[in-house]
C-alpha cells in the first residue's frame, strides 16, 4: 500500500472536473479572439486607404487563420507553435528581409521617395514670384456649399481696391465689399470660406492656379496670394524635366535614381532606385572601405573575445573566491561586486568617457598620470575594454556563482582525497562541468559583445580616426561603423548600411554556428 | 487537459497578433506603419500640427492656441525631443509629419532634397522687417524655405576679473592667458571645445580668421558646393596657423576640451575666456561670473574672425495635411513681433525679426554684443553636400589639434569630402 502511495494514484484517484476549466478557457479566450478581431479590423482601414492589398491580404489571412486554430479543438500543436512562429516572422524574419531588400537599393538622402514625389518637389521647388508683379489680399470663396463647393480666389489689387474672382478659368472682375486690410467681407453670388472651413479644403486651395498672362494666382496661406511661375517642369516625352526660362535639360537617370544634365550635374531631389550589388562589392572593393574593413573586423573580433574573455575570467575568479566558505560576509560582498551590474551601463559609459579625459580625467589625475587615452590607438583600444570589463565581470560572476553552486562539492573532496591538488581538482573537475553550463552563456556574450554599439560609442566614438581617414577610428566596431554611414556625417545612405549589416549578420551567424557545434561535442565528452 | 493549454495558447496568440497587426500594417512596402495618417485624415482636416523641440514647443502652445482660436481650427504642438531633422524627414516620408516644422536653417539643403518642405512666399514688407543675413540664410537655389525667426552665433565670453581687456587678437589672449597661468590663476588658455573628434563649427572662426574657407561662392551669392576650400592651398595654410595653437604649440586649443566641459572649465574659473553662443549665458550668469562678450579675435594681420550665423526658422512641410493653414501660419502669422518676442523670452537668442530685436535689446545687454560679435558672421551653408563637411574636417581639426601634420590632414579630409559629395 505505501508503495501505492509513493507511486502517485493517490493524485489521479480524483478525477479532473472536465466542463470548469473548459468554461473558463471560453471566458479568457473569446474577449481575446474578439479583441484580435477587433484590431484586426481597425488596422484594416489604413491598409485600405493606401491600397496595400498584399498587405490586407496578409492580414485577413493571418486573421482568419487564428480564429480557426483557436476555435476547433483540433491542430492542437499548432495551437502552441503559432503564437512563436508570428512573433518570429514579426521580429526576425521580417526585418531581415526587410533589410535584405533595402541593401539591394539606394534608399537614403536624396533617393527617399518615388519618381513621382522627387518631380512633385522638383516643380513645387521652383515655383517663383513673377518678377515685379505684387502680391494680393486673398478670400477663400465658394460658389456653393462650404464644404463641396467649387473654390473660388476672391483678390483684391492693393493699389486699386479691384475685386477680381478667380478660378482655372482665370480671372474676371466684380464688385464687392472690402475692408481696410483689403479682404472681402462680402460679395454676391459667393459663401466666403473661414479659416476652419478652408482648413478642410487645403489641398484644394493649395493646388488651385488661377491663369493670368505671365503664370498663375497663387494662395500663400490664406489671406495672400501672388502670381507666381513654375521655373521647372516634367516633360513625359523626352522623360526629363526642362527649365522653362533657360531651355536647360535633366533627363531622368533610372540607374541613379536622378535627373541629370549633359555635364554630369543632377538636381538635388532623386528617388529610390534598385542598385543591384554594387553597396555589397563597394564595401569590397572601394580601397578607401575595403582596408579599413578587414582592419575594423580583426579589431572588432579582438573586442569581442576580450570583453566576453576578461570577463569571464575575473567574474569566474571572483566567484570562486568567495565560494569558499572560510570567507566571511559573503553576502556583502556579493551585493557590492553586483553594484556596476545594477547602473545603468549607458549613464556609466558617459562616466567612464570623462574619467579618461586627458586634462580633466579622474583616471590621471589620480594616478598622476599624463596618458592621452583616447588619443592613441592601443591606449584607446585598452580603454574600451577595461571599461567593458567593469561593466561585464559582475553579470560573469553571478553566473559562475550560480554554476559553481550546482556542481556538488562532494567531487571536489573527493578529488582531493584521491590526491590531486586543489587546481587540478579545479581544472579537470570543477571547470569542465561548469563550462558546459557557461559555454551557451558565454557565445551569446560574444555575439552581444561583437555588436556592443554602446560601449564604443559613448565612450570614444570610434576615436581616434587616423588623420588621413574620418571614416573609420581605431575603436570602430563593425556596428559603431555601419551606423556612421546609415545616420551619421555625409547623410543618411540606409541601403549602404544595410549591406554593411548584412555582413555583420554573416560574421556573427558562422561564429556562433561554429561555437555551438564545438560546444555540444564538449556535452558530449562529459556526458 | 484538452482544453486547459489551448486557453493560454490563445491569450497568447491573442497577444501575438496585437504586436503582429502593427506590421501588418507596414507589410505592403515598408513604408507605412499601423496608425497611418489617412485613417484618422477625416479627423485631423482643419487642424494644424507644429512640431517643435521641447523649449520650444511650451513657448509657441499660447500663440498657436491664439492663432486657433482667430480662425477656428484646432492647433497641436507637438514636442520633438530628440533628432529633429530625421524624425521630421521619416516622418514626412510616411505622411505622418506635422505641418509645420521649427529648426535650424541649416536642414534646409536636406529638407529640399527629400521633398519635406515648400518654399514660403514673402511679401515685400514682410521680407523687409527681417535681418538681412537671416534672410540670406533660409534661401537656397534662390528661393526663401522658412521664416527665420531667431539667430545665434559664437563669440567670445570672458571673465572680466581675469582678463578686463578684450583681447583684439588671438595672439593677444594666449600672451593673457600665458600670465594668468603663470600667476596660477587659471589652469587652461582657452575654453573653446574640440573633443575627440574636433568640432567645426567652433573652430570656424580661427579657420576663417587663417584664410580657410568651406565653400567658395557663386555670383548670385549661394555656396557653391563645387568650389570645396578643405584641402585647397587657403586650407592648409589656415590649418598651419591653427596647428600652432594646437597640444604641441602653445596650447590654446586642446583635445580635452569638449562639448562636456568647456562652459563648466569656464565657469569653474580654470580658464579666462570660453569661445560659445548665447546658450552658454545662463550657465555663465548662474556661476555669477564677471563677464563681457566680444568678437572672436582673429590672427594677427589675418582676416576678420567669422563665425557661422545659424537661423531657427518655421518651415511649411511639403506632406503636410494641411498646407494652406500651414502657410498662413508661417507666413503671416510668425512674421509679427509678438511671436518673436515670446520665443526670445523661452530662449534668449536674438530675433530675427527687426521690430521684435529692437523691443528686446533695451532689456538685455548680452543680446546686442552677440549680434555685434556676429557682425562679420556668414550664414551656415544649408547645402546638403554640409553634410559631408561636418564630421571629415571636424576630425582633421582634431588630429592636427593633436598634433598631426596639418597639411596631409587637411588634404586626406578634402579628398574625403569631395569623394562624399560628387
Amino acid at each position: 500500500m505505501t508503495a501505492t502511495k509513493l507511486g502517485g494514484p493517490v493524485v489521479q484517484a480524483r478525477p479532473a472536473p472536465e466542463e470548469r476549466p473548459d468554461r473558463r478557457g471560453h471566458l479568457i479566450k473569446i474577449p481575446i479572439l474578439g479583441l484580435t478581431t477587433a484590431i484586426a479590423i481597425w488596422a484594416a482601414f489604413p491598409l485600405i486607404d493606401n491600397g496595400a492589398w498584399t498587405g490586407l491580404a496578409i492580414l485577413a489571412a493571418t486573421t482568419a487563420g487564428l480564429l480557426y486554430l483557436y476555435l476547433t479543438p483540433r491542430h492542437v500543436p499548432l495551437k502552441y507553435l503559432a503564437p512563436g512562429t508570428i512573433l518570429l516572422i514579426l521580429f526576425q524574419v521580417f526585418p531581415v528581409l526587410y533589410t535584405a531588400s533595402t541593401a539591394f537599393t539606394n534608399f537614403g538622402d536624396g533617393h527617399r521617395g518615388s519618381k513621382q514625389e522627387a518631380v512633385t518637389a522638383i516643380q513645387t521647388a521652383s515655383v517663383t514670384q513673377v518678377p515685379g508683379s505684387q502680391q494680393y489680399a486673398l478670400t477663400v470663396a465658394t460658389t456653393g456649399d462650404p464644404a463641396t463647393g467649387p473654390l473660388v480666389f476672391l483678390i483684391t489689387d492693393p493699389a486699386t481696391r479691384q475685386v477680381s474672382a478667380g478660378d482655372a478659368d482665370g480671372l474676371e472682375p466684380i464688385d464687392a465689399t472690402v475692408n481696410s486690410a483689403g479682404r472681402v467681407t462680402a460679395a454676391d453670388g459667393y459663401t466666403l470660406l473661414t479659416a476652419g472651413q478652408a482648413g478642410t479644403r487645403s489641398a484644394e486651395i493649395t493646388a488651385l492656379a488661377v491663369p493670368t498672362a505671365g503664370g498663375a494666382i497663387r494662395s500663400s496661406g490664406l489671406s495672400r496670394a501672388y502670381e507666381g511661375r513654375a521655373g521647372r517642369a516634367y516633360d513625359v516625352g523626352c522623360d526629363c524635366i526642362r527649365d522653362t526660362a533657360t531651355g536647360r535639360t535633366w533627363t531622368a537617370d533610372e540607374q541613379a535614381g536622378a535627373f541629370v544634365d549633359g555635364n554630369g550635374e543632377r538636381l538635388a531631389q532623386g528617388w529610390k532606385v534598385g542598385v543591384g550589388f554594387s553597396n555589397f562589392t563597394r564595401v569590397l572593393t572601394e580601397p578607401a572601405i575595403a582596408g579599413p574593413f578587414l582592419r575594423t573586423l580583426v579589431w572588432n573580433f579582438a573586442f569581442a573575445v576580450a570583453s566576453t574573455g576578461g570577463t569571464f575570467v575575473l567574474g569566474l575568479l571572483l566567484a570562486i573566491a568567495l565560494h569558499s566558505p572560510r570567507v566571511r560576509g559573503r553576502t556583502a560582498y556579493r551585493v557590492l561586486l553586483v553594484l556596476p551590474y545594477a547602473m545603468p551601463s549607458f549613464a556609466m559609459l558617459l562616466v567612464w568617457r570623462d574619467m579618461f579625459n586627458t586634462d580633466f580625467g579622474l583616471i590621471n589625475n589620480l594616478f598622476g598620470l599624463d596618458v592621452d587615452w583616447f588619443g592613441g590607438s592601443a591606449s584607446a583600444r585598452l580603454a574600451v575594454i577595461l571599461v567593458q570589463l567593469w561593466l561585464g565581470y559582475p553579470y560573469m560572476f553571478l553566473v559562475a556563482t550560480g554554476a559553481l553552486q550546482a556542481i556538488p562539492r562532494e567531487l571536489a573532496e573527493a578529488s582531493r582525497i584521491d590526491g590531486a591538488s586543489a587546481w587540478g581538482g579545479f581544472r579537470r573537475i570543477t571547470l569542465p562541468l561548469l563550462m558546459v553550463a557557461l559555454t551557451p552563456l558565454l557565445i551569446s556574450s560574444f555575439a552581444f559583445n561583437f555588436n556592443n554599439f554602446n560601449a564604443v560609442y559613448l565612450t570614444t566614438e570610434g576615436a581616434p580616426f587616423p588623420a588621413d581617414n574620418p571614416a573609420n577610428g581605431a575603436t570602430d566596431l563593425l556596428i559603431t561603423y555601419t551606423y556612421r554611414i546609415a545616420f551619421g556625417g555625409g547623410g543618411a545612405q540606409y541601403g549602404y548600411a544595410a549591406a554593411i549589416s548584412i555582413f555583420i549578420f554573416l560574421i556573427v551567424a558562422v561564429v556562433s554556428a561554429i561555437s555551438f557545434r564545438r560546444t555540444r561535442h564538449l556535452e558530449e565528452v562529459h556526458s | 487537459m484538452r482544453i486547459r493549454p489551448s486557453g493560454a495558447a490563445g491569450v497568447a496568440a491573442a497577444l501575438t497578433c496585437a504586436l503582429a497587426l502593427a506590421a501588418c500594417g507596414g507589410g505592403d512596402d515598408g513604408n507605412s506603419p499601423a496608425g497611418n495618417p489617412s485613417a484618422n485624415a477625416a479627423g485631423r482636416q482643419g487642424e494644424l500640427v507644429i512640431w517643435a523641440d521641447d523649449k520650444r514647443s511650451a513657448a509657441l502652445k499660447p500663440f498657436a492656441d491664439k492663432f486657433g482660436s482667430e480662425n477656428g481650427v484646432t492647433v497641436k504642438v507637438q514636442a520633438i525631443s530628440k533628432d529633429q531633422q530625421t524624425t521630421f524627414v521619416t516622418a514626412s516620408q510616411q505622411g505622418s509629419g506635422p505641418d509645420v516644422m521649427v529648426g535650424a536653417h541649416d536642414w534646409i539643403g536636406n529638407l529640399v532634397q527629400n521633398g519635406a518642405i515648400d518654399p514660403v512666399q514673402l511679401a515685400a514688407e514682410q521680407t523687409s522687417g527681417l535681418n538681412r543675413n537671416a534672410l540670406k540664410a533660409v534661401t537656397f537655389n534662390g528661393q526663401t524655405y522658412g521664416v527665420p525667426y531667431a539667430m545665434e552665433n559664437l563669440a567670445l565670453i570672458r571673465n572680466t576679473e581675469l582678463a578686463p581687456e578684450a583681447p583684439a587678437t588671438i595672439e593677444a589672449l594666449v600672451k593673457k592667458a600665458d600670465e594668468l597661468k603663470a600667476a596660477k590663476k587659471v589652469s587652461e588658455t582657452l575654453c573653446l571645445q574640440v573633443g575627440q573628434n574636433g568640432d567645426a563649427y567652433h573652430l570656424y572662426p580661427l579657420y576663417s580668421s587663417a584664410g580657410g574657407y568651406l565653400f567658395g561662392t557663386s555670383a548670385n551669392g549661394d555656396y557653391d558646393p563645387k568650389d570645396l576650400g578643405v584641402g585647397k592651398p587657403e586650407g592648409v595654410a589656415a590649418f598651419k596657423k591653427i596647428a600652432t595653437l594646437g597640444e604641441k604649440g602653445s596650447g590654446a586649443l586642446k583635445r580635452s576640451i569638449t562639448p562636456e566641459n568647456s562652459i563648466a572649465t569656464f565657469t569653474g574659473k580654470k580658464c579666462a575666456f570660453l569661445v560659445s553662443g548665447p546658450w552658454a549665458i545662463t550657465d555663465v550668469k548662474k556661476a555669477k561670473l564677471p563677464y563681457d562678450i566680444s568678437a572672436v579675435p582673429g590672427f594677427a594681420g589675418g582676416q576678420p574672425a567669422r563665425p557661422f550665423l545659424g537661423v531657427q526658422s518655421f518651415y511649411v512641410a511639403s506632406k503636410g495635411k494641411n498646407k494652406a493653414l500651414a502657410q498662413e501660419f508661417v507666413t503671416n502669422y510668425v512674421t509679427t513681433p509678438d511671436l518673436a518676442v515670446a520665443l526670445y523670452e523661452a530662449e534668449p537668442r536674438p530675433p530675427a525679426l527687426t521690430a521684435a530685436f529692437d523691443q528686446v535689446k533695451g532689456k538685455d545687454a548680452d543680446l546686442e554684443k552677440f549680434v555685434e560679435a556676429g557682425k562679420d558672421g556668414q550664414p551656415l551653408p544649408a547645402v546638403p553636400e554640409m553634410a559631408a563637411i561636418w564630421d571629415p574636417f571636424g576630425k582633421a581639426e582634431a588630429a592636427v589639434v593633436g598634433g598631426a601634420d596639418p597639411a596631409r590632414t587637411i588634404t586626406a579630409a578634402g579628398k574625403t569630402i569631395s569623394a562624399a559629395i560628387k
